[in-house]
């Protein structure tokens, strides 16, 4: 048998053993999650990050209840709810689409599961309006949801799920509807909310710069498996496979003769792009043309075509100096400290 | 680079041609577009149906002539006086409200389940397709071949009792069941169909939502599922309801002796020769359907829609 043996001294909220889930039909199987290990631990923000169809929705779902797992075991405060419904989990979710009940004005929404539970009218009521109150949205428990924007949907959302004072809150995408200026200033308030309820957060994306913005931890997956599990800057700055490294920022991996050529690397090399510069300093060098030179507003991004094979890109910051002149076609020289590189594989 | 700009092809607008001319024009002019899209329709509605429509209720004012048989176009309102004051007419109202009714009723638990397992249960599209196809299919045979299909499995010493012996019981017979019967399993097409519409509608992470917030699928059901589901469970049960309200052959075919309201104003214009009480007669289906939607417009069902 397998021990658990605690990474930490914290207590586990939840835990996912050789966790497993295939979808049958009568042509195929699919391998959705392929025997998946997880501690999630109490009071943590972890993210599972990964490209549509890495199983990390799956694995929500099945935390929740709404799959049941083909194998392996979903372990909640201590207690398998591997094969329970999802109305017997004291978890809840926080949909993509919100899943707002339409028929229901707001305050009713966020009542409905203390109404499930048979609280009082009157306590079910204050405590509907104090978690109103919680996410900004005081006033508005009269309103029907038709009448609210996207981002006030999804607090009426979370308002109806934290009402509940789950163990574990689950949000599946639930910033992917809106446009970026909301979504970047809702992710700080629900890292701002999560650190005041103290409720452990199950996060879903995939999204990256999300993911690094909120997590305590952040699961990478892919293909129904974890490449990696770490703090945001453990995933950055270290990505154990080439996957990572690829899906987490933008990564230039140098591979092969190129490797051995510059930096004396049997392994593959890989390098931010702002860890190089044009005209700074370093103990490694490479030279090459210039391919494109693409503006992204707080930074210029130069790909070079290495003279060695290859490309490199470049990350030039908009600091103040003097914005970065290359040209395409320009012969140019790029320069990086070894410490600044990773090995992978 | 430069020659690309000089064998650009001929530009969209190079066409000319009657279509194309005529297509811009009503591309700029969305009015007349859509007075030549609305016109035919318009104007079948108005003058087929409003205008029939018109046109019976003022016959049913009318009256017949007590020697010649002539209608007279003089207003009187002794057509609906007789239909009110009439013990046997009340009689067969109340009948034929309550077979609508009761045909209503067996359809929506019958049509519930079916469309349910057809709109959320089956994952497999093939299969989904399959039981709509399926459950539209009793369409595809004529009226008459079933309801005889009918009186032949529920005739005295029929299919239905041949199968019933074994148990020492018999099956109603033709009468007022048989009628409830025929009528509900004409009609079930048109109760699932909207339901099971009205159900793919409701996306499932509202369920979902719903069983996540603690709730039983029973309560998920109440709370959830049939207040959204409210606008197509009535746009069903106006199909069976008026449907059967307004037959009067079935009942002919199964029904032995009993009469429904239509059969009143069908006797009324074949045998009677009355067409004015026929007319006065068609009024109440269309009373009873109208009082049947503004009673639910009342109760703010259809507020969701």
């Amino acid at each position: 048998m397998w021990k658990v043996i605690p990474l930490m001294t914290r207590e586990v909220a939840i835990s996912l053993r050789d966790l497993r889930k295939e979808f049958r039909t009568p042509a195929r199987t699919v391998v959705a999650v392929d025997s998946i290990n997880l501690d999630v631990y109490n009071g943590e923000f972890i993210t599972l990050l990964g490209p549509s169809g890495s199983g990390k929705t799956t694995v929500l779902r099945m935390i929740a209840g709404f799959e049941l797992p083909t194998s392996g075991s979903i372990v909640l405060d201590g207690q398998d709810v591997s094969q329970q419904p999802p109305f017997d989990r004291d978890v809840n979710t926080v949909f993509q689409d919100y899943a707002i009940f339409p028929h229901m004005s707001v305050l009713e929404n966020v009542e409905y599961g203390l109404r499930v539970k048979k609280v009082p009218a009157a306590e079910r009521r204050r405590r509907a309006e104090e978690a109103l109150a919680n996410v900004a949205l005081a006033d508005f428990g009269d309103r029907k949801p038709s009448q609210l924007s996207g981002g006030q949907r999804q607090r009426v959302a979370l308002a109806r799920a934290l009402v509940n004072r789950p163990k574990v809150l689950l949000l599946d995408e639930p910033l992917g509807a809106l446009d970026l200026k909301l979504r970047e200033q809702m992710q700080i308030e629900l890292k701002e909310l999560q650190r005041e309820v103290g409720i452990t957060f199950v996060f879903v994306t995939h999204d990256q710069e999300e993911a690094l913005t909120m997590s305590d931890r952040i699961a990478v997956f892919n293909n129904g498996a974890i490449e990696q599990l770490g703090t945001a800057q453990e995933i950055y700055e270290h990505p154990a496979t080439e996957f990572v490294a690829g899906f987490v920022g933008v990564a230039n991996l140098i591979k092969g003769e190129t490797a051995q050529a510059l930096t004396g690397q049997s392994r593959t090399v890989s390098i931010r792009p702002e860890k190089i510069t044009l005209a700074g300093a370093g103990d490694r060098q490479a030279s090459g043309h210039v391919r494109e030179v693409i503006y992204v507003g707080n930074a210029t991004r130069i790909i070079v075509a290495l003279d060695a094979g290859g490309q490199l890109i470049a990350s030039e910051p908009h600091d103040g100096r003097a914005p970065t002149s290359v040209k395409v076609g320009d012969a140019v020289t790029l320069h990086w400290f070894a410490a600044q590189e990773y090995l992978i594989g | 680079m430069s020659q690309a700009v000089t064998t650009a092809p001929e530009s969209a607008n190079a066409g000319s041609g009657v279509g194309r001319g005529l297509s811009r024009y009503l591309h700029r002019h969305s009015h007349v577009r859509l007075g030549l899209l609305l016109s035919s329709p318009v104007a079948w509605l108005v003058i087929l149906y409003l205008g029939s429509l018109a046109n019976m209720i003022l016959a049913s004012f009318w009256q017949l002539a007590p020697f010649t048989g002539d209608i007279v176009k003089t207003f009187s309102l002794s057509n609906f006086q007789t239909l009110l004051t009439a013990e046997v007419y009340r009689n067969v109202a109340f009948r034929s409200l309550g077979i609508a009714v009761a045909v209503t009723l067996i359809d929506l638990l019958i049509a519930l389940p079916i469309a349910f397992f057809a709109a959320k249960v089956v994952q497999s599209s093939r299969v989904r397709y399959a039981i709509v196809i399926a459950s539209t299919m009793p369409l595809w045979a004529g009226y008459l071949v079933k309801g005889y299909a009918w009186r032949i499995m529920l005739d005295n010493n029929g299919v239905l009792d041949w199968a019933l012996q074994p148990l020492g019981i018999k099956g109603p017979g033709l009468g007022l069941p048989a009628t409830i019967l025929a009528l509900a399993y004409l009609w079930l097409p048109y109760m699932i169909l909207p339901i099971y519409a009205g159900l793919e509608r409701i996306p499932t992470s509202l369920t979902d939502a719903s069983s996540d917030l603690g709730a039983s699928a029973g309560f998920t059901f109440r709370t959830v599922v049939l207040p959204l589901l409210a606008p197509a469970v009535i746009a069903g049960s106006i199909f069976t309801f008026s449907l059967s309200l307004g037959d009067y052959i079935m009942v002919k075919i199964v029904g032995g002796t009993t009469q429904m309201f239509a059969n009143i104003v069908y006797d009324n214009i074949g045998v009677a020769g009355n067409l004015p009480f026929a007319a006065a007669a068609a009024t109440f289906p269309i009373l009873v359907v109208v009082g049947y939607l503004w009673a639910v417009r009342k109760t703010g069902a259809l507020e969701n829609l």
